[in-house]
């Protein structure tokens, strides 16, 4: 059993992972996780060359990603389709870069299959294509449609009697556009799923600008209380805060019995790089060898700022 | 245990497709302790009223969202459960297209989608309800079986083979209460391999769901004159019994039909299973017309589409005379 430590995030090795219970927040590691993603996003984004790359979208939900795979997620990267794991599904498909770069530093991917991204015939796909056994539980890039498949999941681990499993779906703003997002939702209250729970990365953004303009989504946590599930809206950059949100369900205060669980994560579309944040050309651009090298400056940067993550047995490093 | 008696395949021809389709589901808790059937509001039209009664933990209406049935049943069948999904044929193929081909194209979800009153059957429902299209848009997503019994005794026996077969199944069920029976009794009945009904030398019928019956009674109208008709029921569409459809390639005149458009569906795909070859006979694609239909009844529409017996027998020796 590999423990993900802060030495690993900041130069993983790799080592096969597995995370049998969920765990209290280790803070710090979970912020050298995110950095550690962002500057994989950025090397794969620089690698797809003239292809270019989600990068805005893949940004924006860097500490959902690392909190859910370093504290909370269970799973085991030599099971991985152990009947007691959870399941996550990405249903904001364009999201693909930084979910890879979790998987890397879960254990699934190995770190020079990250280059593959977007070569031909790779199986890291623009957006990602169903591969279980390596942390991938469906295809997703049609958007609208994760939520059903999670939808599906909970109500067969429901039926099969597995109370320990959740499931978590991770979707855009721009996402919940769709009415098939609506459809399921409806059902997941209706079928008492409170091992469900769908994450929403509100960046506020979608390819062709703000989502106010575009398609107004409104008051997005009243939309999904309306539709029957327990909501928290959450600063889906603050570590802290997500953890309380995706730990308190099913039997955390306040949720109700039945209820399944929207977090609305408000987010920054670009999160991190100076030049990307807000900034309508990143849903999907290329990167040069000189935007790449300012942006992973601008992480180094912010990890000297932050805390010193621990070493393991809790001294601090130096 | 199914009886597949003479008196039950009177009694199913009675229900329809979907009724011999509710008859089917009864015994799929017995095939698979996994099963689950799930339908968009449908449970009544699919015929699983009694499944309903007997089994309520195991039928999951979804109302009316058919792109959110077909991803439920996506991650229940990924969890491992036997999955049917039943929606009108339209809806199935039409409305929910990119989520078929996405969960069961692309991921292979092992659901059996089942397609109710496809064809004409519901015509005076109008256009939004008459299928006319579904095999082509199935045909064209890979990985997609499809099939298409010819009467209800062959909807229970398709629903079985559905059920025990290891990937996604469009199962087209076609036709109305009182449907013709094309088998008495118990068959062989094997998904992908096509049944030769009828020998005949000089034209080769290869039809699929309700046009079974009538091809078989077309080509008794042209034995009366000497005309002499193979039919096969060609049940499985996709993927196509190339063997059984080269095994008529002697004939003077091979004939496709089906209660489809003549776009796309079977003529489709046995005319592009013989395009390569130099030696081949002439086709005449039979089905329904590439046009939305007004509304009307079912008999109307079969006989406004040229699809009764007497006239696939009249089109069949017109055509026979161009070419013999």
């Amino acid at each position: 059993m590999h423990d993900m430590t802060a030495a690993t995030i900041d130069a993983p090795t790799h080592a096969q992972g597995s995370r049998p219970e969920p765990r209290g927040l280790d803070a710090a590691r979970c912020r050298a996780a995110a950095r550690q993603i962002r500057k994989y996003t950025l090397q794969m984004t620089l690698a797809a060359g003239p292809l270019g790359a989600h990068a805005g979208g893949a940004l924006s939900m860097v500490e959902i990603l690392s909190v859910l795979y370093l504290d909370v997620l269970r799973y085991d990267v030599k099971n991985p389709l152990s009947e007691q794991r959870d399941r996550f599904i990405l249903s904001k498909g364009h999201g693909a870069p930084s979910f890879y770069a979790a998987l890397c530093l879960a254990g699934f991917l190995d770190e020079k299959e990250l280059a593959t991204f977007k070569a031909n015939e790779t199986r890291l796909h623009g957006h990602p294509a169903m591969d279980p056994s390596r942390g991938i539980e469906f295809s997703s890039g049609s958007l609208g449609q994760g939520l059903s498949l999670g939808v599906g999941t909970a109500l067969a681990l429901k039926i099969r009697g597995n109370d320990v499993s959740r499931v978590f779906v991770l979707l855009g703003d721009g996402e919940c556009d769709e009415g098939s997002v609506w459809e399921a939702a409806m059902s997941a209250a209706h079928f008492g799923l409170r091992n469900l729970v769908a994450i929403v990365d509100r960046n506020g953004m979608q390819y062709d600008g703000c989502t106010g303009p575009v398609m107004d989504t409104g008051d997005l946590a009243t939309k999904w209380r309306s539709f029957g599930w327990v909501v928290r809206d959450v600063d889906g950059h603050d570590v802290s805060a997500l953890h309380d949100a995706l730990a308190s369900s099913p039997a955390g205060p306040g949720t109700s019995a039945g209820a399944p669980l929207a977090i609305i994560a408000h987010t920054i579309r670009g999160k991190g790089v100076s030049f990307m944040e807000n900034a309508r050309v990143w849903h999907h651009s290329r990167l040069t060898q000189a935007m790449f090298d300012q942006a992973m400056a601008e992480q180094d940067a912010s990890a000297e700022t932050a805390p010193e993550p621990p070493e393991p047995g809790g001294s601090k490093r130096p | 245990m199914i009886a597949y008696t003479r008196a039950n395949t009177r009694a199913w021809s009675m229900l329809g497709s979907s009724g011999a389709f509710g008859v089917a589901a009864m015994e799929l808790p017995e095939l698979d302790s996994n099963v689950a059937i799930l339908t968009a509001d449908l449970a009544f039209f699919s015929g699983l009223d009694r499944f309903k009664a007997k089994y309520p933990e195991r039928l999951f209406n979804l109302g009316i969202a058919e792109q959110n049935m077909l991803g439920v049943a996506a991650g229940m069948a990924k969890e491992g459960l036997k999955v049917f999904a039943t929606t009108y044929a339209t809806f199935a193929s039409a409305r929910c297209c990119d989520q078929v081909r996405v969960n069961m194209g692309h991921m292979h979800a092992d659901i059996k989608l089942v397609g109710l009153a496809a064809g004409l059957s519901v015509g005076i429902l109008g256009a939004t309800h008459i299928s006319i299209e579904d095999v082509a848009i199935m045909r064209a997503i890979p990985n997609i079986t499809i099939v298409c019994p010819a009467d209800c005794t062959a909807t229970v026996k398709a629903t079985v083979a559905a059920a025990r077969h290891k990937g996604p199944v469009y199962l087209r069920l076609s036709g109305v209460q009182n449907n013709p029976t094309v088998y008495q009794g118990d068959f062989e009945f094997t998904i992908g391999k096509a049944i030769r009904l009828r020998e005949g030398g000089d034209i080769a019928i290869i039809a699929t769901g309700t046009m079974v019956h009538a091809a078989l009674e077309a080509a008794t109208l042209l034995a009366e004159r000497r005309i002499a008709c193979a039919v096969i029921d060609m049940h499985t569409i996709k993927p196509l019994d190339e063997a059984a459809v080269k095994e008529t390639l002697g004939a003077k005149l091979l004939v496709t039909i089906e209660e489809h458009s003549v776009k796309g569906g079977l003529g489709g795909a046995v005319s592009e299973c013989l395009a390569g070859l130099r030696q081949k006979p002439p086709q005449l694609v039979l089905g329904m017309a590439d046009s939305f239909n007004r509304p009307a009844d079912y008999p109307y529409l079969l006989e406004k589409n040229g699809l009764t017996p007497r006239q696939l027998a009249e089109s069949i020796r017109a055509s026979y005379e161009e070419v013999k």
